[in-house]
C-alpha cells in the first residue's frame, strides 16, 4: 500500500485522520484565527456582537422615528412588521439585533425618496456602534447607467438585507437577499396564490411567456434585447417593447415599431394566467418586480365565500379564470435569489442561464409532467409562505438571522422546503421532524398510538364536581389513554391527592393561574403527541374518545372534536359572524372536547405575540377561536367533525356554551347555512349575549391580524363506517354512538 | 428527444388518427434517438485513450511509458485563482450545450510527467487516491474521451495534497495542458489545501478561473455556486470495516479522538471532560505504544488504549474540531463509525453543502459556545440523536466512503448547476434508503380547495349495456356540479347508439371509442376531462342520489388527493393462508372503495396509465378485473392517505349486473380479487393500503333536525 497522500508523515496541522502527528500548527487557536479573518468581509463570526443576544434572547429594537425625517409607505411598512412581531422590543439594552429609522430602501441618488447625509446622521446615533448587529433594509441600490450596488454611505459592519443582490457582493452567511416588492405589497396577510388546476399535463395555453420592455442599450440589455428571438407566436409568447424611457425613438432599432404593435395584441395578466412557465428575466438591476408577480398570479375568488373585509386581502377583479400560479423560468446571472440561504429555489423554479436563452424552450418543454405538478405546487407554496406580505418577508428575513444566532437550534433545509414553512415551525420547541403534526407522511413515522387528556378546572367550588369525576371516569376508560393532566384554574387550591378518583392511568394536576391563554401553554407534562382537550364540565364516553382518536390519527395536523360552530360573512353589518345552531357546515371546533396535536400548544403560546394572547384571553375568552383560527392558518384546512351522541351535544350547548346556546334558534325555515342571519334581537341584553358579542368581535379582530379570514369550511362529520346502517348492532363497534 | 418524455395527449383509439406527416417526423425522430444511444453505449466499451481502468495502477502509470514535459522555468504561470468567479462569469456553459441525456462530458488529460529545467520531478507521480478518482470518473456516464465534446477538463496532475506541491511549477504544468484556456472549464480536487503558518483555506497553487473542488474551505475562499466543497477523504474508510450499529445507547456521549488539538480546544475539551464525568472521553494519542502497532489505529486516554475508529461507535456525539486546517479527515470516521458529529469550526463550508442538509446528521456548534457544549447535546430528543446516526452513516455510505463516492457526487452537483431541470432532488441526496422506503411524497401536496364551480366529469365505462346507461346518464346529470360526461366505449364490434337516441341532458356529453377492450381505458387521461374531479362510474350504478353524489364531490373537495367512494372494501390477513383476502362483508373498517362509484384526482389517470408499477395493468387487463383495486393501491401508495367512503352503505343491487357487489356471491369472483390484492401487494412491494373506521357523512346526518333544512337530505335511503 502507498502511503496515503492526504495525510503525509509530519505535516502541519490536524490534517490527517490517519497520521495527523504535528504540532497544532500556526493557525490553530481561535484568537489567531479571528485575527486573520477581522480584516476580511463581514461574517456573522467577525462582525456579529453574538453576547448581545444571550441574556434576551432575539430582540429586535427599530430606532426611533425622528421629526421631520420622512419615511417612504414601504419602509413604514417595514417597521410596522417588525414592531407587530414577537420579536420586537422598545428597549435597545435589550436588544440584538437593531433597525434604523432612516429610509434607506431606495439609493437610487435620483430618485425622490433618496435620503440626504445618511453618514452624518447615522454619525449621531450612540447606539450605531459602527454598525454592528444593524440590519439595513434596501430595494433599489445604485443608478442609471451602471446600477452598481453601492448605497451611498458606509454601512459599516451592518448586515444588508437587500433586494437584487448580486453574487459577488453578497456577504453568505451575513447578508440576507430579499424580494423586490411594490409599495401596494399588502401589509400582511396577502393573496393565498389561486393555484387550482392541477391537472396533468398542464393544459395551458401557453408553455412559456414573457411581456416586458426590451433595453437597446445599457445593462441588462443583453438579455432583454434577444428575449424576442424565442418567440414562436404558437405557444412561446415573447414579447418586447421599446417604448419606455423618454428617448425610446432616438435608440429604436428596425424591429421596434413592428415589436410594438405585437406587443399591444397580448394581455399581459391574461399571458400569465394561460401560460406555464413565465420568464422572468432581470431588468436593469438583477431583481425585477416580475418576480413576485410569477410567483403570485392573481385570479378570481372563485367561490371561497366573501371576500375578506378591509386591509390585506385585495378583493381583486373577477373573470380573470382561476389559474395556477406560473413557475418563473429566472433569467439573471449572478443573482444571489431571494432568501437562498434557506430556499431551494431548484425545486420551484427553473434557474436559467442568461446565456443558453435559446435552449430554454427545449429544456422547458422537456420538463416531465409531474415535476412541472411539483414546481407549480412548491411555487405556491413558497409564495404564501414567505413572500405573499410585507410581514412574511421580514419576519422571514428575521427567522434567517436568527437561525445563524444558534445553528443546533435552527430550521434544516427540508423545514424551510416543506409544508407549511419554515415561519410556522419553532425549533424552539424541537429540531426533531417526528415531533411535529406535518410531517409523519413524508418521513414515515406516525404519531404516538396514546394521548393525554387535559382537563381545565375552573369551577369556584373547590372540590371536584360530579361531572368532572364522570369525565375522569370516561376518558381513562379509553383503551388509549395515556395520562390524565389536570389544569386547577381555581383560587382555591385543589383538592388533596387522596380525593381524587383512582383511576387506571397517571393523574397530573397542575395549579395554574385563571388567565385563559394559559390552557394553551406548553405543559411539560403533556407528553403525548395528542392533547384531547376538556372542560370540566364536558360529557364524553369512552367510546366516543376512542372513535375520535382514531380518526386524530388520521389527520394528526387538524383539530379533531365534537361540538362545533360556523363562521359566516354577515354581508349587511359588513363584518364576520359565527354560529353554534345546527348548520350544515362547520369551520370552528370548541376546544371543550377536541383532540388536538400537542406542538399547537408550542405555536399558541409562542408564535403569536403577546398583545394578541392578551386580547383574546381578556375581552372575550375567545381563546379557542385563536385556536381554530391558528391552526387553519397553519394548515390552510377545516377542522374535523366526528359523530356525537345527542345527548353530549345538549350538555355542551348549555354548558360551555352557554351564552350561545340562549342565542336564539334560527328562524323557521331558514335554509341559509352558508350566511344565517346573526344574533337574533330578542337575545340581546343576557350576560349570554354579551359574551357571544364578543367573541364576534374577537372573531373579526383574529381576521384583521391575520390579514384575512384564515378558517375554512367542511361539510362532513366522520362518523364509524357502519354509524345508524341496517345492520345488527352486534356487528359495530361502536353502537353506543347511536344511543339516543 | 423530448418526444419520449412527453406523453402522448391523445386517447388509445386516436393514435392511428395521427397526421401522416406527424408520424414520420416521430419515426424519424425516434431513429435519431436510437442511434444516438446506440453511440453512446459504444462509446462506453471504446478503449479509452488513457489506459482503461482496470489494469491502472499506480506503478505502471507514475515509471514508465509516460511522456515526459520538460517546464521552462519562464513558462506562464496562471493568474491566482479569481475569488469573484461564478458559474455565469467564469464558465464557458456554451461547451456543456444543451443534451437529451442532461449529462455533462467530462475529459481526463492524459498522463505526463513534468520535470522542471534541471529535469527533476514537479510532482510526486499521482497518488492512489487521485487515481482511484480518475478510474472513476472515467469509468462513469460522465466520461468522454473526445476532447472537444468535453464540457469538463480534468488534469491527470494530483494537487489533492498541498504539502506534496511545487506550487509555481504545477501552476505551469497547469497552464501548458492543452485546453487551459485560463483554467475555464477545468476542476481540480484538493483535499489538504494550505501550508504553514496562515494555512490557507483553499489551494495556493495558482488555477485562474479552474474550478476547484476543495476539502476545508472557508466562508472566505469558497465560491459559491462555483466551487464544491468536498470531504477530506480518511484512507481508514477503505481500510477498515465498521459494520453500521443499531439504535440506542452509547458508553459514551462525547468522544473527541482527535490527536493534534490545538492546546487551547484541548483545554476546554478537559474541562468538559471534569465536569460531566465518565460519559466524556477525550482521548489522545498514545506516547509508548510498542513498536509495530501503527500509531494511527490507537488512541489513549491516561493509560487506557482504545482501537480507533472502533472507539467511536461507543458514542453518541463525536466532535469534529477545526485544526490548521478546516476540513478533517476525521469528519469521515466519525459518519462511518454512525457517531453524531458535533462540528466546532467556525466558517467552515460542510461536504457537500450545496446538496446536502447538514442539519440533519450533525450539530454545528459555534466555537465561542464550545463551553456550553454538554448541555446544548444534552437538549437533543433521542429520537432525534438516533436519526442523525442513521443520517450520518448514510451520507459516509454515500458520499464519504470512497474517493469514487467523492468524485461522482462532485460530478452530479456540477451537472445539476448545468441542468438544473433536471437536478436530483433533495430527498435523494438526503434521504437514507430506510427513510426513502417508508415516506411518501404525495404528488397533491398542496392543500387546496378546488372551487366548486370547476365542477366534475362523470366518466362512464360502458360496453353494451345501453339502457342502463341511459339511465345512469340521467341520473347522474341530476347532479348540480356535473360539468361534462364522458362516455367510453368500450366495445369494439358495435357502433354506439345513434346521437339522437342518447338522453339530452344539460351538459355535454362526448363519448369515446377505444381500440380495444381493456378496463384500463377507463382511467385514460382524456383530453376531454378538463376538470380536476373525475368520477368513475359503472353504466348500471343507478341507485345513488343526485344528493349522494353532489355530497361526494363536496367531500372531494376536500380531500381532493384521495379516493372518495361509495361501497367500501377491506383487505385482511388470512393468518391460516398466510395471505392477504379481500372481504366485502359489513365490517367496521374500510381500506378500499370501488370505482365502480368513485371520485378521484384527474392526476391518478395519468398516473395509472403511465406510471403503475411492474405489469399490474396487463395483469389487470388480461384478467379484466381489479382495475378498482390496482387504483386504489396506486392512491395509497403515492399518497400515504386512506380512501373516503361516503354515505351509509345501500345494496347496490341491479338486475343485470354480475360482480360489483361481494354479495352477488359469485365465489370465483371472490377468489380473483383476493389473489389481485395479493398479486399487487408483491409488486408494489409493500401493502400500502391503509385501514380506517370512519365514513363521510353530512354534517346534519341523522340528526334530529327537520330534514328540509339539510343541505343532502336526501342520503342514505336504499
Amino acid at each position: 500500500m502507498g502511503t496515503p497522500p492526504c495525510c503525509p508523515p509530519g505535516s502541519g496541522g490536524g490534517g490527517g485522520g490517519g497520521g495527523g502527528g504535528g504540532g497544532g500548527g500556526g493557525g490553530g487557536g481561535r484568537a489567531a484565527w479571528l485575527s486573520i479573518h477581522r480584516s476580511g468581509r463581514c461574517r456573522m463570526e467577525t462582525c456579529f456582537d453574538f453576547s448581545r443576544c444571550e441574556r434576551h434572547g432575539f430582540k429586535v429594537f427599530t430606532y426611533p422615528q425622528e421629526r421631520g425625517q420622512p419615511v417612504s409607505e414601504t419602509y413604514s411598512k417595514i417597521l410596522s412588521s417588525i414592531e407587530r412581531s414577537r420579536y420586537h422590543t422598545p428597549n435597545p439594552e435589550e436588544a440584538c439585533l437593531f433597525v434604523l429609522s432612516i429610509d434607506t430602501l431606495d439609493r437610487d441618488h435620483l430618485s425622490g425618496q433618496y435620503v440626504r447625509d445618511v453618514d452624518e446622521k447615522i454619525r449621531g446615533f450612540p447606539l450605531w456602534n459602527g454598525g454592528r448587529n444593524h440590519l439595513i433594509f434596501n430595494l433599489y441600490s445604485g443608478t442609471w447607467p451602471s446600477y452598481t450596488g453601492e448605497l451611498g454611505f458606509d454601512t459599516g459592519q451592518a448586515m444588508l438585507a437587500k433586494a437584487s443582490f448580486d453574487s459577488q457582493s453578497f456577504r453568505p452567511g451575513f447578508d440576507v437577499s430579499i424580494p423586490l416588492f411594490s409599495k401596494e405589497h399588502p401589509q400582511r396577510g396577502g393573496d393565498r396564490g389561486w393555484l387550482r388546476q392541477g391537472s396533468v399535463p398542464p393544459s395551458k395555453k401557453y408553455l412559456l411567456v414573457f411581456k416586458g420592455k426590451r433595453y437597446l442599450t445599457g445593462i441588462g440589455s443583453g438579455t432583454r434585447n434577444a428575449l424576442h428571438h424565442i418567440h414562436n407566436g404558437k405557444d412561446i409568447v415573447s414579447l418586447t417593447t421599446c417604448k419606455h424611457g423618454k428617448d425610446w425613438e432616438k435608440h429604436k432599432d428596425t424591429r421596434c415599431d413592428k415589436d410594438n404593435v405585437d406587443y399591444e395584441r397580448f394581455d399581459y395578466q391574461e399571458l400569465l394566467h394561460n401560460s406555464t412557465f413565465c420568464i422572468v428575466p432581470r431588468g436593469r438591476r438583477l431583481g425585477s418586480f416580475r418576480f413576485l408577480e410569477a410567483l403570485q398570479v392573481r385570479g378570481g375568488q372563485g367561490d371561497e365565500g366573501p371576500p375578506p373585509p378591509g386591509s390585506g386581502g385585495s378583493v381583486s377583479a373577477c373573470g380573470v379564470p382561476p389559474q395556477a400560479a406560473c413557475i418563473p423560468v429566472l433569467l439573471s446571472d449572478g443573482w444571489e435569489l431571494p432568501f437562498a440561504e434557506v430556499i431551494d429555489w431548484g425545486r420551484a423554479a427553473v434557474v436559467g442561464s442568461e446565456r443558453l436563452l435559446l435552449q430554454i424552450p427545449s429544456a422547458v418543454r422537456c420538463i416531465h409532467p409531474e415535476r412541472v405538478l411539483a414546481f407549480q405546487q412548491q411555487t405556491q407554496f413558497l409564495w404564501d409562505a414567505y413572500f405573499s406580505s410585507v410581514d412574511k418577508i421580514v419576519h422571514t428575513t428575521l427567522e434567517i438571522i436568527k437561525d445563524r444566532l444558534s445553528p443546533h437550534r435552527s430550521r434544516s433545509r427540508f423545514l424551510w422546503n416543506s409544508l407549511p414553512g419554515g415561519l410556522l415551525v419553532l425549533p424552539g420547541f424541537s429540531t426533531h421532524l417526528g415531533d411535529f403534526p406535518f410531517y409523519y407522511l413524508q418521513q414515515g413515522y406516525s404519531p404516538s398510538e396514546k394521548f393525554t387528556a387535559f382537563i381545565r378546572v375552573v369551577s369556584q367550588a373547590g372540590s371536584l364536581s360530579q361531572p368532572v369525576l364522570r369525565l375522569i371516569q370516561a376518558v381513562s376508560g379509553s383503551q388509549f389513554c395515556a395520562q390524565i393532566v389536570v389544569l386547577w384554574s381555581c383560587e382555591k387550591p385543589p383538592p388533596p391527592s387522596g380525593t381524587w378518583p383512582q383511576s387506571s392511568v397517571p393523574l397530573t394536576i397542575i395549579q395554574g393561574s385563571r388567565k385563559l391563554s394559559q390552557r394553551f401553554f406548553p405543559f411539560e407534562a403533556i407528553q403525548t403527541d395528542a392533547v384531547l382537550s376538556l372542560d370540566e364540565d364536558t360529557s364524553l364516553s369512552s367510546s366516543e374518545v376512542d372513535f375520535a382518536f382514531l380518526v386524530w390519527r388520521s389527520f394528526p395536523e387538524r383539530i379533531v372534536g365534537f361540538p362545533t360552530l360556523s363562521h359566516f360573512w354577515d354581508a349587511e353589518q359588513g363584518r364576520w359572524g359565527y354560529t353554534s345552531k345546527w348548520t350544515n357546515e362547520l369551520s370552528i371546533v370548541l376546544t371543550a372536547a377536541a383532540f388536538y396535536h400537542r406542538y399547537y400548544h408550542s405555536l399558541f403560546t409562542e408564535y403569536l405575540p403577546a398583545g394578541l394572547r392578551e386580547l383574546v384571553g381578556g375581552l372575550a375568552a375567545c381563546e379557542d377561536i385563536l385556536m381554530n383560527v391558528l391552526v387553519a392558518a397553519v394548515t390552510k384546512l377545516p377542522p374535523i367533525k366526528v359523530t356525537q351522541r345527542k345527548q353530549h351535544k345538549e350538555g355542551v350547548a348549555q354548558q360551555a356554551e352557554c351564552g350561545d346556546g340562549a342565542a336564539g334558534t334560527p328562524p323557521p325555515g331558514q335554509r341559509s347555512p352558508s350566511a344565517p342571519r346573526s344574533v337574533p334581537a330578542e337575545a340581546r341584553g343576557t350576560a349570554g349575549s354579551r359574551r357571544f358579542s364578543q367573541r364576534q368581535d374577537c372573531l373579526n379582530q383574529l381576521a384583521d391580524w391575520f390579514g384575512y379570514m384564515p378558517l375554512v369550511s367542511s361539510q362532513l362529520r366522520l362518523d364509524p363506517v357502519l354509524f345508524k346502517d341496517q345492520v345488527s348492532v352486534l356487528r359495530k363497534k361502536y353502537p353506543s354512538l347511536e344511543k339516543p | 428527444m423530448c418526444a419520449s418524455a412527453k406523453y402522448n395527449t391523445r386517447g388509445p383509439a386516436l393514435i392511428p388518427r395521427m397526421k401522416t406527416k406527424h408520424r414520420i417526423y416521430y419515426i424519424t425522430l425516434f431513429s435519431i434517438v436510437l442511434l444516438g444511444l446506440i453511440a453512446t453505449g459504444m462509446f462506453q466499451f471504446w478503449p479509452h485513450s488513457i489506459e482503461s481502468s482496470s489494469d491502472w495502477t499506480v506503478e505502471k502509470r507514475s515509471v514508465h511509458d509516460v511522456p515526459v514535459v520538460k517546464l521552462p522555468a519562464d513558462s506562464p504561470i496562471p493568474e491566482r485563482g479569481d475569488l469573484s468567479c461564478r458559474m455565469h462569469t467564469c464558465f464557458d456553459v456554451y461547451r456543456c450545450g444543451f443534451n437529451p441525456k442532461n449529462k455533462i462530458k467530462v475529459y481526463i488529460y492524459s498522463l505526463k510527467k513534468y520535470v522542471d529545467e534541471y529535469g527533476t520531478l514537479v510532482s510526486n507521480t499521482i497518488s492512489r487516491e487521485y487515481n482511484e478518482l480518475l478510474t472513476a470518473i472515467s469509468d462513469s456516464e460522465f466520461y468522454t474521451d473526445d476532447v472537444n465534446r468535453a464540457c469538463l477538463f480534468v488534469p491527470s496532475i494530483d494537487v489533492l495534497n498541498q504539502n506534496a506541491l511545487r506550487i509555481k511549477e504545477t501552476a505551469q504544468a497547469l497552464a501548458q495542458l492543452s485546453r487551459w484556456d485560463r483554467g475555464t472549464n477545468h476542476l481540480l480536487f484538493n483535499m489538504l489545501p494550505g501550508g504553514p503558518p496562515d494555512y490557507n483555506t483553499a489551494l495556493d497553487v495558482p488555477r485562474d478561473r479552474a474550478l476547484l473542488a476543495g476539502g476545508g474551505f472557508s466562508t472566505w475562499t469558497y465560491r459559491q455556486g462555483y466551487d464544491v466543497s468536498i470531504p477530506v477523504y480518511s484512507p481508514l474508510s477503505g481500510e477498515v470495516d465498521l459494520p453500521e450499529r443499531g439504535p440506542g445507547p452509547r458508553r459514551y456521549f462525547i468522544l473527541s479522538s482527535q490527536m493534534a488539538l490545538h492546546p487551547e480546544y484541548r483545554l476546554e475539551l478537559e474541562a468538559l471532560q471534569a465536569e460531566n464525568g465518565e460519559s466524556v472521553l477525550v482521548l489522545d494519542k498514545c506516547t509508548n505504544l510498542s513498536d509495530g502497532v501503527p500509531a494511527v489505529r490507537k488512541r489513549c486516554y491516561k493509560n487506557q488504549v482504545f482501537d480507533y475508529p472502533q472507539v467511536l461507535q461507543e458514542s453518541t456525539f463525536c466532535v469534529v474540531l477545526r485544526g490548521a486546517r478546516l476540513g478533517q479527515a476525521v469528519l469521515s470516521d466519525v459518519l462511518q463509525a454512525g457517531c453524531v458529529p458535533v462540528i466546532i469550526a467556525d466558517s467552515y463550508i460542510l461536504p457537500f453543502s450545496e446538496v446536502l442538509d447538514w442539519k440533519r446528521a450533525s450539530v454545528v456548534i459555534p466555537e465561542e459556545k464550545m463551553p456550553e457544549m454538554y448541555s446544548i447535546l444534552q437538549s437533543i430528543p433521542q429520537r432525534q440523536i438516533e436519526e442523525m446516526q442513521r443520517q450520518a452513516r448514510w451520507f459516509w455510505e454515500a458520499y464519504f466512503r470512497s474517493m469514487k463516492a467523492i468524485a461522482l457526487a462532485t460530478l452530479q452537483i456540477i451537472n445539476d448547476r448545468i441542468y438544473p431541470y433536471a437536478a436530483i432532488s433533495y430527498e435523494e441526496w438526503n434521504d437514507p434508503p430506510a427513510v426513502k422506503w417508508s415516506s411518501v411524497s404525495n404528488p397533491l401536496f398542496l392543500p387546496l380547495i378546488p372551487p366548486q364551480s370547476q365542477g366534475f366529469t362523470a366518466v362512464v365505462l360502458t360496453y353494451d349495456r345501453v339502457e342502463s346507461l341511459f339511465r345512469v346518464i340521467t341520473e347522474v346529470s341530476k347532479v348540480p356540479s356535473l360539468s361534462k360526461l364522458l362516455v367510453v366505449w368500450n366495445n369494439q364490434n358495435k357502433n354506439p347508439p345513434e346521437d339522437s337516441l342518447w338522453p339530452k341532458i344539460r351538459v355535454p356529453l362526448k363519448v369515446v371509442r377505444t381500440a380495444e377492450n381493456k378496463l384500463s381505458n377507463r382511467f385514460f387521461p382524456y383530453d376531454e376531462i378538463e376538470t380536476e374531479a373525475v368520477l368513475a362510474i359503472d353504466d348500471d350504478i343507478i341507485m345513488l342520489t343526485s344528493d349522494e353524489l353532489q355530497f361526494g364531490y363536496e367531500v372531494w373537495r376536500e380531500f381532493p388527493d384521495r379516493l372518495v367512494g361509495y361501497p367500501g372494501r377491506l383487505h385482511l390477513w388470512d393468518h391460516e393462508m398466510n395471505k392477504w383476502k379481500y372481504e366485502s362483508e359489513w365490517t367496521n373498517e374500510v381500506s378500499m372503495v370501488l370505482t365502480g362509484a368513485a371520485f378521484y384526482h384527474k392526476y391518478f389517470n395519468y398516473l395509472y396509465t403511465y406510471k403503475m408499477p411492474g405489469d399490474i395493468k396487463n395483469w389487470v387487463d388480461a384478467h379484466m378485473n381489479c382495475e378498482d383495486i390496482a387504483m386504489n393501491f396506486l392512491v395509497a401508495n403515492v399518497t400515504g392517505k386512506s380512501v373516503i367512503k361516503v354515505t351509509p352503505r345501500k345494496k347496490f343491487k341491479c338486475p343485470e349486473c354480475t360482480a360489483i357487489d361481494g354479495l352477488s356471491l359469485d365465489q370465483t369472483h371472490m377468489v380473483e380479487r383476493s389473489e389481485c390484492i395479493n398479486k399487487f401487494a408483491s409488486v408494489f412491494g409493500t401493502m400500502p393500503l391503509k385501514v380506517v373506521e370512519h365514513r363521510a357523512d353530512p354534517v346534519l346526518y341523522k340528526d334530529d333536525f327537520p330534514e328540509k333544512l339539510k343541505s343532502f337530505p336526501n342520503i342514505g335511503s336504499l
